[in-house]
């Protein structure tokens, strides 16, 4: 186990290290001073001539980024152009109201693929099957914004049921914080259930036509109790490796999310750093998202090679 | 590998393929939309661009059959000429992810070593940035228009292809026809491109749909963001953009791009699955 612990930590570590020199050069890259652009809209020479210094951007550049990584390390991600807060900060006060859109719509997604991949898999070529599986790849095919801009002129504008936009902190009021969340969540959680449940589907049918199973059924065992307490616990293993593996792919959607149902999370934080040219605050969001999920990864790999000794013994480092 | 042993290898693919009634809807689907793009110029009833103050935010009618926009602009006119962008997006940044991609995946694939751990690791990292976020930082450092759009999602698509061609290039490598190559004495070049790249290719065609499906999905996402195709010019996202901020006076603006949308990509996954229903030599 600390074999595998210490060569799968050895190979987070350069990827840590390239995500962070990619980062580093995205504010290098652009055109122009990089002092000017971090000054915005400032043009007194001596806040640049500070800029520069506290930078160093007069130095080679390996060494720029050395002070940066330095800076880096102490959690300083800059501040930001627009309101010279610190980017750690802004990014820490937004941060939970997108992992609650990101909890609430894994939660939907598991609600509605779980038992949807497992009726298909038990009625395979059935009615149900069929409709399940036109209704997944419609899931899978249905733009984000879409969805959602279609869901506020059904639910909010023609029906008014639940509001079209903002958000409520539920610490200040947990039923209007779920009232507008709802939508958004759902939104959000449609494309993950329609991949969930396609992988739900596959690994139902494989399993049950494994021999264990073929097993379980001539001991005489109920057929509900075959399905749900031997082959669904089984099946299980790929969705939640699945489910686990999309926390980039929630990210992507809760950017565009947050900003059909006006939410102010994490994923509008980045488009409005885009619009505002607000580079750190870009710089440090990108960085931020990178950093963590190769950390969730390599969490989830670790916590695989625990449960599974042939992760760790195979060499499929 | 004669062209004698692939071609019955083809011909049954062909005839699983043509049996596979949503593989052959989604062909059918895709060749039309192809065809409204190509066709867009004799298709629109209208000039996408014209203005028309007397007929602003109008509904449907037989005049504008898909109603018209904030400016009395043709909505079926725009929806037309929008999937020339949508389209050129998909095909082109999957060509870009490929043409990067694939060879680096061979190349990676192919010598192992020292050249395949900085393929992999800087493939690694490119994976660690979400999909959209990265596509959003590269097109917001390039400056909003399709064709950085087009050039983010490539980049960002790149390392799926990758990913995808080192592994299928491993798998290859341990055959005996690839040995056999290598014992008559042929180039490293004249292996990869001649043995090892034809027997990718099933799944590097099946990834390659399925791709172009999810730069339509994310081109339509950047210019819905104001990051692709930029105002005046049509395109699905960016028409998407502007309704949303009249959905209770013209819901018409916003059904129809999304539809449009909708249905292509939709397309696009039913080819995909059907390949790779097709090209899976294990049947459940």
């Amino acid at each position: 186990m600390w074999t595998y612990l210490f060569r799968r930590i050895m190979i987070a570590i350069p990827t840590l290290f390239l995500v962070s020199v990619m980062v580093f050069s995205i504010q290098r890259l652009l055109p122009g001073d990089p002092a000017l652009v971090l000054a915005g809209e400032e043009r007194d020479p001596e806040v640049i001539a500070y800029i520069r210094s506290k930078y160093h951007l007069n130095d080679p550049l390996p060494v720029q980024y050395y002070y940066w990584m330095l800076r880096l390390l102490q959690g300083d991600l800059g501040e930001s152009i627009r309101t010279k807060a610190p980017v750690t900060d802004v990014i820490l006060q937004k941060l939970p109201v997108t992992i609650e859109l990101a909890v609430l719509s894994m939660v939907i997604a598991l609600a509605i693929a779980l038992p949807a991949g497992v009726i298909s898999a038990i009625r395979k070529e059935s009615v149900f099957d069929y409709l399940a599986n036109v209704l997944a790849l419609s899931g899978l095919s249905i733009p984000n914004f879409w969805l959602g801009i279609m869901l506020i002129l059904l639910v909010s504008v023609r029906l008014g049921w639940l509001p079209a936009s903002g958000y409520v902190s539920p610490l200040e009021d947990l039923g209007e914080n779920l009232r507008r969340m709802l939508m958004p969540a759902f939104v959000l959680g449609s494309g993950l259930a329609a991949a969930l449940m396609r992988q739900t589907r596959s690994a139902m049918l494989e399993v049950l036509h494994s021999d264990y199973i073929r097993t379980a059924r001539a001991k005489g065992l109920r057929e509900r109790i075959v399905v749900y307490r031997h082959a669904l616990r089984n099946a299980l293993i790929p969705v939640v490796t699945l489910a686990g593996l999309q926390l980039g792919a929630l990210l992507s959607g809760a950017v565009i999310t947050e900003q059909v149902f006006t939410i102010p999370g994490f994923g509008k934080l980045i488009v409005d750093a885009v619009f505002n040219r607000d580079y750190p605050m870009v710089q440090g969001v990108v960085l931020f998202t990178a950093t963590a999920y190769i950390l969730v990864n390599l969490l989830v790999d670790l916590a695989y090679a625990w449960i599974n000794p042939r992760i760790r013994l195979g060499g499929k480092g | 590998m004669s062209a004698g042993v692939r071609r019955p290898l083809r011909s049954r693919v062909w005839r699983k393929l043509l049996r596979r009634k949503g593989a052959m809807f989604g062909a059918v689907l895709a060749l039309l939309f192809l065809a409204v793009a190509i066709l867009a110029p004799y298709l629109a009833p209208y000039d996408p661009l014209r203005t028309d103050w007397s007929a602003v935010r109008s509904p449907p009618s037989p005049q504008h059959w898909l109603g018209t926009d904030e400016l009395g602009r043709d909505v079926l006119s725009r929806v037309i000429w929008g999937a020339r962008a949508s389209l050129l997006a998909g095909v082109v940044s999957v060509a870009i992810a490929m043409a990067l991609g694939v060879p680096l995946g061979l190349l990676s694939g192919y010598y192992r070593g020292w050249i395949d751990e900085v393929i992999m690791r800087f493939t690694d990292a490119l994976l660690a940035f979400p999909f959209l976020i990265l596509a959003i930082a590269l097109a917001a450092m390039l400056g909003p228009s399709l064709t950085n759009a087009m050039i983010a999602i490539g980049v960002s698509t790149a390392p799926a292809f990758i990913r995808l061609a080192r592994g299928q290039v491993l798998s290859v490598m341990v055959e005996e026809f690839v040995q056999a190559a290598r014992a008559l004495g042929a180039s490293d070049a004249r292996i990869m491109l001649k043995h090892v790249l034809p027997n990718a290719f099933s799944p590097l065609l099946i990834q390659g749909t399925l791709a172009v499906a999810a730069a339509i999905i994310a081109e339509s996402s950047l210019s819905f963001l104001g990051l692709g195709q930029q105002p005046p010019a049509p395109s699905w996202g960016s028409m998407l953009n502007v309704a949303k901020n009249f959905l209770a006076e013209a819901p018409w603006m916003a059904v129809w791009p999304g539809i449009a949308i909708f249905i292509t990509v939709l397309a696009f996954n039913l080819l995909g699955d059907g390949l790779r229903d097709a090209l899976d030599p294990r049947d459940w």
